[in-house]
């Protein structure tokens, strides 16, 4: 019984097939298993470690690395403030003060009506819309105070949804492509393709 | 005023809101240039490329065409595409990645043809959800364009493009560890020697790491040959680049110029580019490639944007982001934030940098909060002495990557340029600037 639900289990063996070794798909999968469950649960990581042919304390060792993955459950959104260099300049420390007392979350806690999760983050790479706001990845752009407010009140609203989906890094990514070609064959043709170019080399020195 | 006659090479298309399109890129002249290399053989494509003595885009400033040709020797397995930009004040990628999807893609299978790889991996940082939903879906539009696939464009050769995410880690940027997250662990940057992945990548078998920008570069360069490539720019730095302008200026943003034929002052002053500082006031320091590098004062302004002539001065073009100060910033908050970026960031695996930074960051927010004690200077100085001895630049090595080492650079310059900022920390018990 897969706990991933049925177009989640789909998608995570489609992207197992675009991988020479199952274990690639790690961080892809860890990102399917954030979308369906909102973080990293102990029945995904079973999961994803007998889809990649891990243990699950191999999983939830790599899971545990990376900033994205939360180990424990998160609000429904996610909100990074952005306090680094550029940022700092920008007033980002200020930012994240505001937001707290905006979304009720001290940094790195949860409200009380579990709607939102406050991070001070890393360098967001948009430092020309200082200081950066991100939600559930998503650039919310608000450089203001009053903008990010404005925001807040509009996700207690239900409202911007579309802009903002739930977890999920991959929700909207989906490869509509044949799959991969088969590794036999493209090594033929790249062993073909030695040849062609050792006799042109040949034929150049000659 | 800066010097803006050049082409613009990889920013072409940077008026167009639609430019992520399919329809918009075949527009403006889309996939010719792939068109022009399958026509080619591949060596030929490959020495266009050395022609244009294109430098990595990506922080070290490798010559790409050398990369490759180390590698010629021995057929080369995978390609993978560096697109986890992290270095704080860098967004050139974000632009690339999210805004010209196809021109990477186009500079990928050019790259792919060259090396006569079959199996590519484009890496893009995690948080850059609306960039993977971009390169997914022109991925996916460039197999049904006949762009990747079996047999491209009508000619004998295959490939296949895999777009990987990322999940939040600084250090994956590092190719080592990108290789390790690509099979799925922790992103450990690997033991060195080797110290190419050309020798042992992916699955331990030869691979080119190459960044997003100087993969977007390329197609142009089939188009116009290596050798327009190479009469741009003077020296080394052949060709133009992608500055991210941030921190006190006017207008911060992403522009491409030419290089060394411009300065960071027509960079941050030219009213068509950076536009001057807010409220026009003294530009007291600046940081001239990412964190890592050592900070320039305002007597360095007129430094021309080339990669040896930053070298020559102490420090590095880096990844090209450029940070400016005013008379408001404080350097010892800022040496501080950026010190405890790298506490955060350092994988652990090596003493100097997991200890070091620690111990770093929490003297200097001692420092910037009142608590500084009278030999903190000194106590700064010989750790980051421990982490890389004798402060010099290029930074020694001590560890198995160069975030450690990279640590101490902005502290040094920080104390070098500020030391009476410090000073008045420690006496005055605060920060004077707040």
């Amino acid at each position: 019984m897969s706990h991933l639900r049925a177009d989640l289990r789909q998608r995570a063996e489609e992207v197992l097939a675009l991988y020479p070794r199952p274990r690639s798909a790690m961080l892809p999968l860890l990102h399917l298993v954030q979308e369906q469950d909102g973080y990293v649960s102990t029945e995904g990581i079973a999961e994803v470690a007998a889809l990649t042919g891990t243990t699950p304390a191999e999983v939830r060792g790599t899971a545990s690395f990376y900033d994205m993955f939360h180990l424990a459950p998160v609000g429904r959104y996610v909100v990074g403030v952005c306090t680094n260099i550029a940022c700092l300049l920008a007033g980002g420390v200020e930012m994240l003060e505001h937001a707290g007392a905006a979304t009720g979350c001290a940094v790195g806690a949860t409200s009380d009506d579990r709607l939102f999760t406050l991070e001070e983050t890393e360098c967001l790479a948009d430092c020309d819309r200082a200081p950066c706001v991100q939600v559930n990845h998503r650039y919310v752009r608000t450089t203001t105070p009053e903008a990010f407010t404005e925001l807040v009140n509009d996700l207690r609203a239900g409202a911007r949804g579309a802009e903002i989906p739930p977890h999920g890094t991959l929700a909207r990514v989906r490869r509509v492509a044949p799959a991969p070609v088969e590794p036999e064959r493209l090594a033929s043709e790249r062993a073909a393709a030695n040849r062609a170019r050792e006799q042109r080399s040949a034929t150049e020195s000659a | 005023m800066a010097t803006l006659d050049a082409p613009l090479i990889v920013s072409s298309r940077r008026e167009h809101a639609d430019a992520h399109t399919l329809a918009r890129y075949l527009a403006t002249g889309g996939y010719d240039a792939l068109r022009k290399a399958l026509t080619m053989f591949p060596e030929q494509v490959a020495a266009e490329v050395d022609t244009a003595s294109l430098l990595g885009r990506g922080g070290a400033g490798f010559p790409a065409g050398r990369k490759w040709s180390m590698l010629r020797k021995a057929p080369i397995s995978y390609l993978v595409v560096n697109g986890d930009e992290s270095e704080p004040a860098t967004f050139k990628d974000h632009y690339l990645i999210e805004c010209d999807p196809h021109q990477l893609v186009e500079g990928v299978v050019i790259a792919a043809y060259a090396l006569q790889v079959t199996q590519v991996f484009i890496f893009v940082r995690g948080e850059f959800a609306l960039g993977l939903e971009r390169v997914q879906q022109a991925v996916n539009d460039a197999y049904e364009y006949g762009a990747i696939g079996r047999e491209i464009l009508g000619s004998a050769f295959s490939v296949d493009v895999v777009v990987h995410p990322g999940a939040g880690a600084y250090i994956c940027g590092e190719e080592t560890a990108l290789i390790e997250a690509l099979e799925g662990k922790r992103g450990f940057p690997r033991i060195k020697p080797p110290f190419f992945p050309a020798v042992n990548g992916l699955y331990g078998e030869p691979t080119v790491v190459n960044n997003v920008e100087t993969m977007s570069n390329l197609p142009w360069i089939v188009l116009h040959g290596g050798a327009a490539f190479a009469a741009l720019g003077a020296g080394r730095s052949t060709g133009t680049r992608l500055f991210a302008l941030a921190g006190r200026v006017r207008n911060p943003g992403v522009y491409e110029v030419e290089m060394v034929k411009n300065t960071f002052r027509d960079l941050i002053f030219d009213p068509r580019l950076g536009g001057g500082t807010i409220d026009d006031r003294p530009v007291t320091a600046f940081i001239p490639g990412g964190v890592s590098a050592p900070w320039f004062g305002p007597e360095l302004l007129d430094v021309p944007l080339g990669q040896d002539e930053v070298a020559e001065k102490g420090s590095m073009l880096g990844s090209g982001s450029i940070v400016v100060m005013d008379d408001t910033t404080c350097p010892v908050r800022a040496a501080w934030r950026i010190t405890r970026f790298f506490a955060r960031e350092t994988c652990g695996q090596c003493t100097p940098c997991r200890e070091g930074s620690g111990w770093l960051e929490r003297v200097l927010f001692r420092i910037e909060s009142g608590e500084g004690r009278d030999d903190d200077l000194d106590l700064l100085l010989d750790l980051s002495d421990n982490i890389s001895p004798g402060l010099a630049w290029p930074p020694q090595q001590t560890t198995i990557c160069v975030l450690g080492p990279s640590i101490p650079s902005s502290i040094h310059s920080a104390i070098d340029m500020f030391r009476d900022d410090f000073v008045a920390h420690v006496a005055t018990r605060g920060c004077p600037h707040e």
